[in-house]
């Protein structure tokens, strides 16, 4: 039996007195596409932002591979740190979080040569090579504010890839994109789905999620109401207020 | 109508000199040992400990909030009283405009660091960089250029700052020019002159500030 990427037992988070996770449970398979949906504020974003740590969970078990991961930055005992647990698990933003004062490259190749230590021409290759696939190795020099959205957003698939992630989170990732740009980033994402990368999606694109993930979930009121293949929650659903979520969507 | 004599003033130009260079070195000195206290202070107002916090807010709000003369006349007549060593006009002099410029930079500091969009430091953790990583590659990197016009024209104000030692007798630039005026009973030359040096010294300043502040606006 495999062991998962990452298992959550009982997670909640609270921020003061709103309790925006209310006991999670999910194990993350090796080479799964996870796909997360639900309305705005039943804490889908929250959830993919624990996983890497982003947030730190109020309470409840988390392990990566097996080992248990502690708040801080570094490891105790056999206990990982975030740090640690961020090398392996990369993270892209809805709003590409780009570094503004670096070129393209060199947003690339930050956290591979400062965390990972790679040396710069060790870096650079690695980053030219992620530029390439996602169509964009003439970029190498620019700077973020002359790339349209989808053009920042696959920098920053690119920045996430290069630290060699098990595993990739996109909360939300082309919902502040003009609409004709969101497909240039589905495309590179379909194409690290159909290379294996175990993702997690937070999305909007029904359609996208139905197409590449393998399981979904559907979350509401800090829990997760609905879960199974793509074909069963977003075809066949079953509750009443999944149907009702899809069909806004479907408009 | 009176009667410039500017040449009997300008037999005395290495007194000005004199007060030129000192007032050079008091400037560089205490704007070097306040970006340390800013710095320091600025962390500590940015630490997750509430001592820290406390401890640095209090700092800030004492020295922002009470007359420069009065610090300086205060570290050299009332500080030796309190601990019983006597303390230098130097001493007095260099420390006091030191914190009393280290409190404004470290708010000018907090300022940049907090106008940096949180994005980029989840964007640097992300990638599993350290706290410190994080404000040395990604966020102090872009807060600097935001902090620079702010910080030259608090350097602007520390430069005519240190006409205020003239009250502890430091040999910087008004000082002298009192000396010379008392050399020379010609004040009405001797002050001028001393605000020429002033404007010749800020001039230059104000113009890189204004250079900044416009290169700012443009990458925007």
């Amino acid at each position: 039996m495999t062991e998962p990427v990452i298992a959550v037992r009982g997670l909640t988070k609270s921020f003061g007195s709103l309790e925006v996770l209310k006991g999670i449970d999910l194990d993350l398979m090796p080479g799964e596409v996870l796909g997360v949906i639900g309305p705005s504020g039943s804490g889908k974003s929250t959830l993919i932002r624990c996983l890497n740590m982003m947030e730190i969970p109020t309470s409840g078990r988390f392990t990566f591979r097996g080992q248990e991961v502690t708040s801080r930055f570094r490891g105790k005992g056999a206990r990982i740190g975030t740090g640690e647990l961020r090398r392996e698990v990369g993270m892209v933003f809805q709003h590409f979080n780009l570094f503004p004062h670096l070129s393209v490259l060199d947003n690339i190749t930050k956290g591979p040569r400062l965390v990972r230590g790679q040396s710069r021409a060790e870096a650079e290759a690695l980053a030219l090579d992620l530029l390439a696939q996602v169509g964009l190795a003439d970029k190498a020099r620019a700077y973020p504010s002359h790339l349209s959205g989808g053009q920042k957003q696959r920098v920053a698939i690119a920045r996430a890839l290069a630290m060699k992630p098990v595993v990739l989170l996109l909360d939300e990732v082309t919902s502040a994109l003009d609409p004709e740009l969101v497909g240039e980033v589905l495309a590179v994402i379909r194409r690290l789905a159909e290379g294996g990368m175990t993702m997690v999606l937070v999305t909007h694109e029904m359609g996208f999620a139905a197409d590449i993930a393998s399981r979904v979930l559907f979350m509401e009121q800090g829990r997760i109401a609905e879960q199974g293949s793509a074909d069963d929650i977003l075809r066949n659903p079953r509750s009443d207020r999944l149907r009702g979520f899809l069909s806004r969507f479907h408009g | 109508m009176y009667n410039w004599d500017f040449f009997t003033v300008m037999q005395s130009f290495d007194l000005f000199l004199i007060g030129v260079w000192t007032t050079f070195l008091y400037t560089v000195g205490s704007i070097v040992l306040g970006v340390i206290i800013g710095l320091a202070a600025c962390f500590a107002r940015l630490s997750r400990f509430a001592a820290l916090r406390i401890l640095s807010r209090s700092y800030q709000e004492l020295f922002r909030c009470t007359p420069l003369l009065v610090q300086i006349l205060w570290a050299y007549y009332a500080l030796p009283m309190l601990l019983g060593v006597s303390i230098s006009n130097t001493t007095a002099g260099l420390l006091t405009l030191s914190l009393y410029v280290g409190s404004f930079y470290s708010e000018i500091f907090r300022g940049g660091i907090n106008a940096i969009d949180k994005g980029q430091r989840e964007a640097a953790a992300a990638v599993g960089m350290s706290g410190v990583q994080s404000m040395t590659h990604i966020i102090l990197p872009q807060a600097i250029k935001k902090m620079l016009p702010a910080f030259i024209n608090q350097s602007v104000i520390q430069v005519k700052n240190t006409s205020l030692l003239y009250a502890i007798s430091v040999a910087e630039l008004t000082y002298m020019t009192s000396v010379v005026n008392s050399e020379t009973y010609r004040p009405l030359e001797a002050y001028t002159l001393a605000a020429v040096m002033y404007f010749v010294m800020l001039f230059p300043l104000t113009q890189i500030a204004d250079h900044f502040e416009r290169r700012m606006r443009r990458s925007d």
